[in-house]
Parts: structure tokens; C-alpha cells; sequence
């Protein structure tokens, strides 16, 4: 990318969940290792997509690098902030410039409260706008900039439908001029149709307010469509990093391959045609992840090596980051 | 391709007496499926395919639910005058299901063997051993290593794709020659979907069965199916052999929804081409097409009269007003 | 189908169809489809009715006022639900006794609401030691009898009481230690339910919202969770309510509630198991307006169980 400074940086942030056991006395018997040292860096104005499958660490990432989890080790840098150290009010900082869009339109909203109140809540914690009347009138402009009408402003969540609710969650995130969007799934739970009125929804925000995204997504096609870069993960660590197209058409690991060949393809002659690396078995569990690269138990190209040494990250062609020992 | 037709629904219709007005679930629907045939559903949640299947195979509890009319001959017999002690008979024999939330579909607290073995008890008359023997070859089959063993754990104790595989092992246990898929895939992940896919393919072929697979995702059936039909508020709106919908939609849904797909195959050009507006009401009685309010074609005639499904190529259906191809009214 | 459809024109696709629709209409909406619950809302409203509205007819002093001569006297026109051993109206003392009985179950279910909120919200919110520390004390009260808590802290703070006066009433002070012992011995059930409540909800993806946008926790516990916790509590307070009179009722009807004169529907039955036969009239028509009011107060929660269910989106 540039040479500007990125707008978001991660090193090696690590997010793990103790498994405790006892009711009274809590003992800790295990842990979980959600995310276990990822790093990238995000420039203004750039959307990265983060892709894997379910389990794969992937929400905990996202979730932790905006503070919502207290992270176990690493560090987090938005927009000169450093996130792991905040605390009160450079803390209110990150929570302002850093905003989140969510999974599930139907619980990311509080059902007991309206529109305006749900819109305006960022302004008011915030202390941006502190009269009712002109937040109200902000409130109204947002849902205008969103697609919504803004005579709607006191209805409830329960009035809308799934990519209306969709829409006053975006008008939310962006209430306090946020410079970073976390998108933890943001269409997944929406029906086709509507799925790309979002999606696109998202890409003109993100041009006129010059907006950096991070999207964490399971659906391959869109991150494709939506994303300038991709990261990969699987139990917990990024395998795979790169231009969209150069990771889409040159994918190194034996994972990205296998994910790409699985996608689906909206046409019947090109589908029959294809070969797919079909994976055996199901993604381990993150409490004891396999030894040495943790993909090797499914690989379909594993050397000996890998059930011991833990691959390290190379650059095989300029901004294409692989973890695999299989490439050279 | 036997032309033989296992299964045919005519003028279905369906609706829930709701506290809040009737429900237009199932609007008049017509199709069939052929022996060995994969038929794929394609439509929106709400559109209605789930619940056309469930009213065949009369699992919508009435009320709420209500069969207003229709057909469903299944082998010369219609499923909807039959008794009940036929339907059951036919029910898990001859027609299995499976749905998308295998989790839901199995009892917690029984082991997987006990759940495999007893349709075969009930259904096919075996003993206790031939029972196992038979629930063992079923799980291998379906690519379950470790079967024996594995007959005695929990539902808890498989990923959501193993218990995907044990729900299809259990649908195929009497070897029916109709399996309805109910969006088997959508709870799971690429890899893992890829993997049932090419399972399902490979035991329809192996078995001979015929399969209808509903799904949301125009990509799923793309290369499994052999027809797909595509529903919209409870209604038929196209109806093709795979190819020809895919090359050549002729309904503008199809059409619209086709484009507002993104590839992964595929460098990006431009923004995707969305679909404004939302899936009607259903508590509306469907009056003119119901896809109207969110078409780009829409004449006059659209607001006032529904198309029916009209031949439009050899064995290609369609229900729209106008020819998408060039906008003119036909 | 006659009517002809809204030209397609004129259909902004992302405008709501629907008119406005308040949370508190829907849960009318819903409320009203429930016939018991409406029975029981017009009974409820008649003892109201009954207990105040009497008041302007009979005085307080007449309801207090014994005649040992007129003692034990049957219904008449003088007196429509006859008189008791001392001579007293029973129609005037159920007028003010329904007051008291109504006044201990409100307030009881007050302190019961205040403590069961706090301890529920701040065990299910925060979890860890404090969950722990506060479950274990809850789940200690709730493992003895509150009948045997009840007779034991009524016999406990039944010392001399001075007379209160509340409203412009006057009346013994016994009552308030009631209100209290209820209140006290009522909240763990209410405190479980509270904590559910806050454990489900605060794993919404609203309140992960809340978070990253930063708002603080206490708005978070009282804007975001604790008013979509509101159904549940307001059931358990409607039916604490009826749970608290039976409650005075037991006490009293024990002598340890409270005290003559002042009048409760409870302790008016504490004389009458002496005249079951004899004096049907003495426990008859307290009897029959406790059993209203409970089966009232019942069939509203049974109605606003689901009127207030968050998870029905539908009328």
C-alpha cells in the first residue's frame, strides 16, 4: 500500500477464554485459544476481509480489537490510539472513531427502544450533540444517508424487516463519524435480495465518508466482491494474506485452495466441471490445537515436518503473506 | 432419463389462520419430479418451499395451518386423500427428510444408534442384530468413520456436518426413492458443505432416488440439480432445466437475483446489481404479481392481473407479463 | 377482492406499510385476546372500586364501633353481611380491611421488587465471586419455609407497636411490620427470575453494541437490559401482590398479623373458625373477596405473561 501511516495496526494480538471449572472455587482446567497472534495492518480507507469457517477465531478477532474482550496479549493501534493500554478517556476515543456493525439485525437492536433513541445513543454518550432536538434532526439525517425514511424515526425495531433493521444498525455505527467499521457479518443473515442492497449500501459509505473497513465474513463471493485485501484464518491465526485478486487466483496454502474450490459457483457447466480439494474430517478444536501447522491433520499435501514445526509467515510474492512450509 | 414421474403436486394452496389474518403461504403451485430426478427449490425464506413440502407430506400442523385445495399424487396416490396409517407408512419409507438443523431433528438424549435402528424396526421389520449390522453400514456409507463405536454416542458428540451425515443415513435407512432436502447445508461450512453435496450426489446416483433440494443459494444447486424451480411469495415464478435457467433466465426475479450475486470466480467490475424493496406481506391476498412492486420490467397489466406459468421455451416456464429480454409486453 | 390494489408507482419500497405501532399497543392488542384476564381486570377494578368508594359511605369509626348488643347478627338491611362477636358492621370492616389487605400487598411487593431487582441485576450483569456470594444467600433463604420465616419474625418484632397514621388513616403499626416480613421473605424468587433475565439478555448483540459504543455500564443495566427484563417482573409482581394478601390472610388468621382494631380480610377470619357453622357470614364474605382477588390478580398475569412477551413480535 502507501506510505502513509495504516489507520489500523495488529501485532501478534492473542485472545485466549479460560475454561474454569468448580462452583464456588473457580479452577482453571484449560484454555481456549480463540485468537492466537494475528497480525495486519489496515490503510484509510481500505477494506480487509477476514475469512474461515466457523469456530475459526474470526468474531473473537474482531470483537478484540475493538476492546470489546479484554485481549491476553498483542497489540492494537487505530488511528494512533493504542487500544491494549486505553483506558477512560483516550478509551472513549477509540470507542468513537471505532464503530461495529453486527450478525443479527433482529438482536443487535434494543427492541424496547425507538429508532431515534437507538440512532442518537452514540451522540449522547458521547456528548457530540447534547440537545434532543438537534440529535433528533442528526438521527433524521442519517437514516436518509442509510436509505431509510426519516419520518420513521419513531417507530420500533419489532415495525421493520430484517435489511431495514439491517440499515438502522449501519445508521447507528456511523452516528458518531466513525473512521473504522468493524462488520462482523453484516449480511449473513439476510435474504439474498436484500444482501446486495446492503453491500452496496456499505461501499458508497465507505466512498463518501472515506471509511476503513474490516469485514469478517464466511461468504468467500462476497468478500471477493466487497474487499481490497484478504486474510484467511484458521484455528486461530491468519494462514493466508493478500490482494483479493492475487489470493483468489493464486492461492498458495492447501486451505485457501480448498475453501476457494468449495465455494459454490452460480453456474451449472463450470460447477460440473470443477475438481474440488474436498477436506476430510472437521476444523479441530481451538482448546489444543495440532502441533506444528496446525492445518496438517487435514492437509492433503502435509510433509513430515509439519507435524512438528510451526510454519513462519513469508512473503511469497510482494504482499502475498503464506504460512506454509509446502511453498517455497 | 426415465420419464417417469414419482411425484407430481398440482394447484396446491396453503394458508395459517393467524391471529393477525390468513397467511397466503402456498398460493396454487404445480411441479413434479421424476424418478431419480434432482429437483432444486430455489426462493427466499418465506417464500413458501419449505412449507409446499411439508404440506405433501401433511406435517403442517392444522390448524394454524389449512390445505385449501390441491393434489398430491405420489405413485397413482394422492398423498392429501389418503389415511393417515398409509401417509405414515409412506412417510419415512418412502419419503424421508431432512432439514437444516440436523441438532433440532435428533433427540438429545437418545444415542445415534437407537435413533438409526428404529425406523429400521418399525419400517422394515429387522431384528435387534441385523438392525445394528444395517445402522453400521448406513453410517459408513455415509462417510462416518468408527461406526460401530459411534452407534453409542449422543447427538452432542458429533460436528454439525457428522450429524448432517447421520440425518441423511437416517433418511436412508429404508432406502426411500424420494429424499426432500430442506437448505441441509445452509447451518454449515463451505468445506463441510462441499463434502454433503458430493455425498447426497453420490448415494442418488448409487440408489437411484430422486431428490428435491431447497435451498436460498442459486450457487448450492448449480451443479447437482437437474431442474430448478424458483418460488416467490408463494408462487411458481420459473421453472427450467438447470442450463437453460442459468444461461437464460426469463423471469425477471431469476434474472435479478442471478445478478445480484457475486463470484468468486470472477474479477470484480462493478457494484452489484440489487434488487430494491423487501419480499411482500403474506398476510396480503396476492393481488397482480407479486413481484411487481420490486421489478424493473413492470407494465400496467403486472398491478392488475398474476401471470401463470406460461411455456416460454420447451421445457421452460415462466410467469411474468413480459419478455425480459427485450422489456416489450409479450 | 374488490378493492383495487395501490398503484405500483406510488410505492416507496423502503416506507413501512404499516402505521405506527407502540410497544404498549401491541401488548394491549395481545392482552385483550385473553377473556380471563379481562374478567379479571373488571373484577379487580370492582374491588377497588369497592374498597374506596365504600369508604365515602361507611366512616372508619363505624367500622371500629362495637355493639356487643347486636353481636353475632345475621345479614339484615342494617347490616347486608350481619355483624361479628363484637357487634361490629362486616360490610364497613371489609371496605377498610380490602384497604389495608391491598395497601400490604402493593408495598410488600415493593420491597420485594426493590431487593429482588438489585440482587438479580447485579448477580446476572456482573457474574463471578458476587453472583456466587449472592446466589448462595438467596438460595439460603429460599431453602427454609417462608411460612415458618413468616411466623417466626411476626412472633420476632411483636413487641409494642405504635399506632401509624398513613393517608389520613390510622391504623396499629403491626401492619407495617407485615409489609416487612412479606417483603423480606419474598424477593429470592423474584432475584432468580432478575438474574435469568440479565443473563440472557446481556448476551445480545445490543448490548455488544452499547459496549463499543461505549455507553456505561450503569445505562447498560438500566436503559438497555433492565426495561427488556420488564415482563417477566411485572408478572411476578401482579401475582407477588396476590401471593402477599394470602399471605397477611395466613398470619392473621394465626393472631400474629395484623392487630384489631384494624380491620385486614385476613384477620377478620381469625375470630370466624370458631362459627364455620353457626355464623356462616363471619368468614363468607372476607373468604369469598380474598378468593377474587387472587383469582383476579391471577388471570391479569396469566394475560400480561404474554401481552409483555419480548419475543412475539406479532399483535
Amino acid at each position: 500500500m502507501s506510505t502513509e501511516t495504516p489507520l489500523v495496526q495488529v501485532t501478534d494480538l492473542k485472545k485466549h477464554f479460560p475454561i474454569t471449572k468448580g462452583i464456588v472455587i473457580q479452577r482453571q482446567v484449560g484454555t481456549v485459544r480463540a485468537v492466537d497472534g494475528i497480525s495486519f495492518s489496515i490503510a484509510r480507507g481500505e477494506t480487509l476481509g477476514l475469512v474461515g469457517e466457523s469456530g475459526c477465531g474470526k468474531t473473537t478477532a474482531g470483537r478484540t480489537l475493538l476492546g470489546l474482550y479484554p485481549s491476553t496479549a498483542g497489540q492494537v493501534d487505530i488511528d494512533g490510539h493504542d487500544l491494549t493500554h486505553a483506558r477512560g478517556k483516550s478509551m472513549m476515543e477509540i470507542r468513537r472513531k471505532a464503530q461495529m456493525i453486527f450478525q443479527d439485525p433482529y438482536a443487535s437492536l434494543n427492541p424496547r427502544w425507538t429508532v431515534n433513541a437507538i440512532v442518537s445513543e452514540p451522540m449522547r454518550v458521547h456528548h457530540l450533540i447534547n440537545n434532543e432536538k438537534d440529535r433528533q434532526e442528526r438521527v433524521k439525517e442519517l437514516l436518509t444517508l442509510v436509505g431509510l425514511s426519516a419520518r420513521l424515526v419513531n417507530r420500533f425495531p419489532h415495525e421493520f424487516s430484517g435489511g431495514q433493521r439491517q440499515r438502522i444498525g449501519i445508521a447507528r455505527a456511523l452516528a458518531s463519524n466513525p473512521r473504522f467499521i468493524v462488520c462482523d457479518e453484516p449480511i449473513s443473515a439476510l435474504d439474498v435480495s436484500i444482501q446486495a442492497q446492503v453491500v452496496n449500501l456499505l461501499e458508497e459509505l465507505q466512498d463518501r465518508l472515506n471509511l476503513t473497513y474490516l469485514f469478517v465474513a464466511h461468504d468467500l463471493s462476497m468478500v471477493r466482491h466487497i474487499c481490497d485485501r484478504v486474510a484467511v484464518m484458521y484455528l486461530g491465526i491468519i494462514v493466508e494474506m493478500g490482494e483479493r485478486d492475487e489470493v483468489y487466483e493464486h492461492p498458495l496454502h492447501p486451505y485457501t485452495k480448498a475453501l476457494l474450490s468449495a465455494v459454490p459457483i452460480p453456474d451449472p457447466r463450470k460447477e460440473r466441471a470443477r475438481q474440488r480439494v474436498i477436506l476430510t474430517g472437521d476444523v479441530p478444536s481451538p482448546i489444543n490445537p495440532p502441533s506444528g501447522c496446525r492445518f496438517h491433520p487435514r492437509c492433503p499435501v502435509a510433509l513430515e515436518k509439519c507435524k512438528t514445526e510451526t510454519p513462519v509467515m513469508k512473503e511469497a510474492a510482494p504482499g502475498h503473506f503464506v504460512e506454509c512450509h509446502a511453498v517455497k | 432419463m426415465e420419464t417417469h414421474k414419482l411425484i407430481e403436486v398440482k394447484d396446491l394452496e396453503t394458508q395459517f389462520h393467524t391471529p393477525e389474518g390468513i397467511v397466503y403461504a402456498v398460493n396454487g403451485i404445480s411441479f413434479f419430479v421424476h424418478e431419480g430426478e434432482t429437483l432444486a427449490v430455489v426462493g427466499e425464506s418465506g417464500c413458501g418451499k419449505s412449507v409446499t413440502m411439508l404440506s405433501f407430506l401433511r406435517l403442517i400442523p392444522t390448524p394454524p395451518g389449512e390445505i385449501v385445495s390441491g393434489q398430491a399424487l405420489y405413485r397413482e396416490k394422492d398423498l392429501l386423500r389418503i389415511s393417515e396409517d398409509e401417509m405414515e407408512h409412506i412417510r419415512g419409507k418412502e419419503i424421508a427428510m431432512i432439514f437444516q438443523d440436523p441438532m433440532t431433528s435428533l433427540n438429545p438424549v437418545l444415542t445415534i444408534g437407537r435413533q438409526i435402528t428404529e425406523p429400521l424396526h418399525t419400517h422394515l421389520g429387522l431384528n435387534k442384530a441385523e438392525a445394528r449390522d444395517r445402522a453400521i453400514k448406513l453410517l459408513l456409507d455415509v462417510g462416518i468413520p468408527d461406526a460401530a463405536r459411534r452407534l453409542n454416542d449422543y447427538p452432542h458428540q458429533f460436528s454439525g456436518g457428522m450429524r448432517q451425515r447421520v440425518m441423511i443415513a437416517m433418511a436412508l435407512a429404508c432406502a426411500p426413492s424420494l429424499l426432500i432436502a430442506d437448505e441441509p447445508t445452509t447451518a454449515l461450512d463451505v468445506t463441510i458443505q462441499a463434502q454433503i453435496i458430493e455425498l447426497v450426489a453420490h448415494i442418488r446416483q448409487h440408489m437411484n432416488m430422486a431428490v428435491i433440494w431447497i435451498t436460498h443459494d442459486l450457487g448450492v444447486v448449480a451443479g447437482m440439480a437437474d431442474r430448478v424451480m424458483v418460488m416467490y411469495a408463494g408462487f411458481v415464478v420459473e421453472e427450467a432445466h438447470v442450463e437453460e435457467l442459468y444461461d437464460n433466465p426469463r423471469h425477471p426475479y431469476t434474472h435479478a437475483l442471478l445478478s445480484a450475486l457475486p463470484r468468486v470466480d470472477r474479477r470484480r467490475d462493478s457494484r452489484l446489481k440489487s434488487i430494491p424493496g423487501a419480499p411482500p406481506n403474506l398476510l396480503v391476498k396476492p393481488h397482480g404479481c407479486p413481484f411487481a412492486p420490486r421489478c424493473e420490467h413492470t407494465i400496467e397489466r403486472c398491478g392488475n392481473e398474476n401471470p401463470p406459468l406460461q411455456k416460454v421455451a420447451p421445457e421452460h416456464f415462466a410467469a411474468c407479463w413480459v419478455d425480459v429480454r427485450t422489456g416489450a409486453p409479450k | 377482492m374488490t378493492q383495487p390494489p395501490p398503484p405500483i408507482a406510488s410505492l416507496n419500497l423502503d416506507e413501512l406499510a404499516t402505521p405506527p405501532l407502540s410497544l404498549a399497543k401491541m401488548a394491549w392488542l395481545r392482552f385483550r385476546r385473553h377473556k380471563m384476564a379481562l374478567v379479571g381486570m373488571v373484577i379487580l377494578a370492582f374491588l377497588v372500586l369497592y374498597c374506596i368508594g365504600g369508604a365515602l359511605i361507611y366512616s372508619e369509626k363505624y367500622a371500629n364501633f362495637n355493639e356487643t348488643s347486636i353481636h353475632l347478627q345475621p345479614p339484615s338491611l342494617a347490616h347486608p353481611f350481619g355483624t361479628d362477636t363484637i357487634g361490629r358492621d362486616i360490610l364497613a370492616r371489609t371496605i377498610y380491611g380490602g384497604q389495608i389487605s391491598l395497601m400490604i400487598g402493593l408495598t410488600a411487593v415493593l420491597l420485594e421488587l426493590t431487593i429482588g431487582i438489585v440482587v438479580g441485576a447485579l448477580s446476572g450483569y456482573f457474574g463471578g465471586w458476587l453472583d456466587n456470594l449472592l446466589m448462595r444467600f438467596t438460595e439460603a433463604i429460599l431453602i427454609i419455609p417462608q411460612i415458618f420465616l413468616l411466623l417466626v419474625m411476626a412472633k420476632f418484632f411483636a413487641g409494642d407497636i405504635p399506632d401509624i397514621s398513613f393517608l389520613g388513616r390510622e391504623f396499629s403499626g403491626s401492619v407495617v411490620v407485615i409489609v416487612v416480613i412479606i417483603g423480606l421473605t419474598s424477593w429470592p424468587y423474584l432475584a432468580r427470575i432478575v438474574r435469568a433475565e440479565f443473563l440472557s439478555i446481556k448476551e445480545n448483540e445490543f448490548i455488544l453494541a452499547a459496549r463499543a459504543i461505549g455507553t456505561p455500564t450503569s445505562e447498560i443495566i438500566f436503559l438497555h437490559i433492565l426495561p427488556n427484563s420488564i415482563a417477566p417482573i411485572v408478572v411476578s409482581a401482579t401475582l407477588g401482590i396476590a401471593n402477599a394478601i394470602t399471605l397477611e390472610a395466613y398470619i392473621s388468621f394465626l393472631g400474629l398479623g395484623v392487630r384489631p382494631p384494624t380491620a385486614t380480610w385476613g384477620n377478620m377470619l381469625e375470630g370466624a373458625y370458631n362459627y364455620i357453622e353457626s355464623a356462616y357470614w363471619m368468614w363468607l364474605f372476607p373468604g369469598l373477596l380474598i378468593l377474587l382477588i387472587v383469582l383476579a390478580i391471577n388471570f391479569i398475569g396469566d394475560g400480561l405473561r404474554d401481552a409483555l412477551d419480548p419475543r412475539s413480535r406479532t399483535v
